[in-house]
């Protein structure tokens, strides 16, 4: 299985090369490689869990040994949190690139489409696999100038525009990024995230170290759009083509930045309590405010972005929670029920809120408007897209068979437990508001006053790739709400938070080999 | 030290030229310093004083060498910075042909 690592990073740019190369001549070359693609590096990562083998396991590009227990050479490690995010990725990309399928046929330019997709998903694949710094930044860099050019895809104004604001603020976050990584390096002579872990356990120059953690937290919270960091978010992720979107929601905000945070912070540098005060204090600013400027959006798009920010707050919350939890030493059961609460939300966000730019996508696909006031009684019309987006609508807002409410569940008893009382009562209230922004959806786009016929035969239900991607996910939302089941959450949930709370496991492996 | 602090000059004028200018251009301009800025600090962290180029020679005896990986970085880093300027440059050429303008002022089609 270690063999089988670099697969996830090759196959994706093997793919970009061909599609770039053939597209142009086969027809149907670049939907058909690049769906099959992630359908391929799903059912590996998917093997991965199911084998039981909760491990983390090394790749060696070049197979360069440690010398003297000295890690030289590009490592790649796989562990349970590392899987837990491809599983996430590759599954997105899955059903993005299959609801592109029928989607992208009104653009022009296809091949280049599948040809940025299949490096993005390269590029995210990477970041997640990564065992050094370096390479970390370098996949990084991968993946966001693939969806610096996705997000322009359009090549109309605001597509520019957006695009524009986030490759500048994007740029900045890299800048910082680099200089941390540089700090870092100065410091403890080494990139190798386990070696670092080492050189720092045995440092006491604190201020230097908090000085490169809050650098990181800015590079990182740019590319995460949490609360100070926001700006480019509700543009990009609104211009984007929607199966973009979904990505970019879904998929890149979280591996690109909160995944790093986390595992810089928890398998890196020492936890503080500084720290963990500063990533909870910004994950419920950008919850809180987050919500509140989503509220008044009448473009869908603009709307389900700034719930982006809202719902990362909650992600940022259970996690950070756990984080200070740990920092005073205080019950490590209570801190993992926190952690577990925060990734949980992770991965049940990353489905409806692909789930619901999918609908925005299907909407505009057919009408030609993303403005709420334009739309209406499209629930006969268009049912399957009503019915998932109800479903995903639910989801989002907590309504209780659904997965959102099991996840934010967890984060609120966690919060109630550990006397974090101000941040449960916050959570409720923000899920309330929440409910109350969907609903103003679902009436505006599929129950109230009737649309005007844009298209020649009128409005109808969007072609089969479309509303499958859609039902499949629709039927994740519900069936993600098994991981509540013990047995289930200890096989799935359980080691990736096991991963992230004992550090120790996780640069044992990479060193002693 | 000085070096260390005309660096960071270096990455405090990128960062006002960005945040003052109004032409799209200049801003970009701006960007390009305040990654050069970070490239200078990595070869800088990489020189040790009274260091030999890290090449390892039969019969020649080197006390003492400069680190090789700042460099190996920083070629990396300058390669993924040029494809971001060309992307940047190129959405700057898409941007004029839409508005006309390359002051921001003018580029505010998006709201709210």
């Amino acid at each position: 299985m270690d063999q089988s690592i670099p697969i996830f990073v090759i196959i994706p740019l093997a793919a970009s090369f061909f599609i770039s190369m053939v597209g142009g001549r086969i027809r149907g070359f670049g939907k058909t490689l690049s769906v099959l693609v992630f359908l391929c590096t799903l059912i590996i990562a998917l093997s991965y869990l199911i084998s039981g083998n909760h491990a983390s396991m090394v790749y060696k590009i070049g197979g360069w040994e440690p010398v003297g227990n000295i890690p030289i050479g590009i490592y790649l490690l796989l562990d349970p949190f590392s899987g837990f995010m491809l599983i996430i990725i590759n599954t997105m990309a899955f059903l993005a690139t299959l609801y592109s399928v029928n989607y992208m046929t009104k653009y022009t330019g296809e091949k280049y489409f599948y040809t940025l997709f299949c490096i993005m998903v390269a590029g995210l694949n990477g970041v997640v696999l990564a065992g050094d710094l370096f390479n970390l930044y370098v996949f990084l860099e991968i993946t966001v100038i693939a969806s610096y050019a996705l997000v322009a895809f359009g090549t109309e104004k605001e597509e520019l525009e957006a695009s524009f604001k986030y490759q500048i603020l994007g740029g900045m976050a890299t800048a910082l990024i680099l200089f941390s990584i540089g700090m870092i390096y100065w410091y403890t002579k080494t990139l190798n995230i386990a070696d670092i872990t080492k050189m720092l356990a045995s440092s006491n120059d604190r201020m230097l170290i908090q000085f490169c953690e809050l650098i990181l937290i800015a590079g990182f919270g740019l590319k995460a759009a949490i609360m100070p960091f926001h700006g480019w978010l509700p543009d990009a992720h609104s211009s984007a083509p929607s199966p973009i979107s979904a990505m970019l929601s879904g998929v890149v905000i979280k591996a690109a930045g909160l995944y790093v945070i986390f595992r810089l912070f928890f398998n890196m540098f020492e936890i503080t309590w500084e720290i963990s005060v500063l990533i909870t204090a910004i994950g419920t600013l950008s919850m809180v405010v987050g919500v509140f400027l989503a509220i008044g959006q009448w473009d869908l798009k603009r709307l389900l972005a700034y719930h982006s920010i809202s719902q990362m707050g909650y992600v940022i919350i259970g996690v950070g929670m756990g984080m200070m939890i740990v920092a005073t030493s205080g019950n490590m059961a209570l801190a993992s029920l926190a952690i577990t609460g925060g990734l949980f939300h992770l991965i049940n966000h990353a489905v409806f809120k692909g789930l619901l730019f999918l609908n925005a996508g299907a909407i505009e696909y057919r009408l030609g408007t993303r403005d709420l006031n334009q739309m209406g009684g499209l629930f006969e019309k268009m049912p399957l897209t009503s019915g998932t987006s109800l479903a995903a609508s639910m989801a989002i807002s907590g309504i209780p068979p659904f997965n959102g409410f099991f996840s934010k569940l967890v984060i609120i008893v966690a919060a109630i437990q550990a006397k974090f009382y101000l941040l449960a009562a916050l959570a409720v209230i923000v899920s309330i508001i929440t409910l109350a922004s969907f609903m103003k959806f679902q009436r505006y786009a599929f129950f109230n006053g009737q649309a005007e016929d844009y298209g020649k035969d009128g409005i109808r239900e969007v072609p089969f790739f479309m509303s499958f991607a859609m039902v499949v996910m629709a039927v994740l939302c519900l069936a993600l709400s098994l991981l509540m089941i013990p047995s289930v959450r200890e096989s799935f949930l359980q080691p990736a938070v096991d991963a992230l709370l004992g550090n120790n496991e996780y640069f044992m492996n990479l060193l002693n080999m | 030290m000085i070096v260390f602090i005309l660096c960071f000059i270096l990455f405090l004028v990128g960062l006002f030229g960005l945040l003052t200018s109004r032409n799209i251009i200049k801003i970009i301009i701006g960007l390009s310093f305040m990654e050069f800025s970070v490239y200078l600090f990595l070869v800088l962290i990489g020189y040790i004083e009274g260091g030999q180029a890290p090449i390892v020679v039969e019969g020649i005896d080197i006390q003492m060498i400069v680190d090789p990986l700042p460099q190996a970085m920083v070629l990396t880093a300058i390669v993924i910075g040029l494809a971001t300027k060309a992307m940047l440059l190129s959405t700057a050429i898409r941007i004029y042909k839409k508005f006309r303008s390359f002051d921001i002022r003018k580029i505010r089609s998006l709201k709210g």
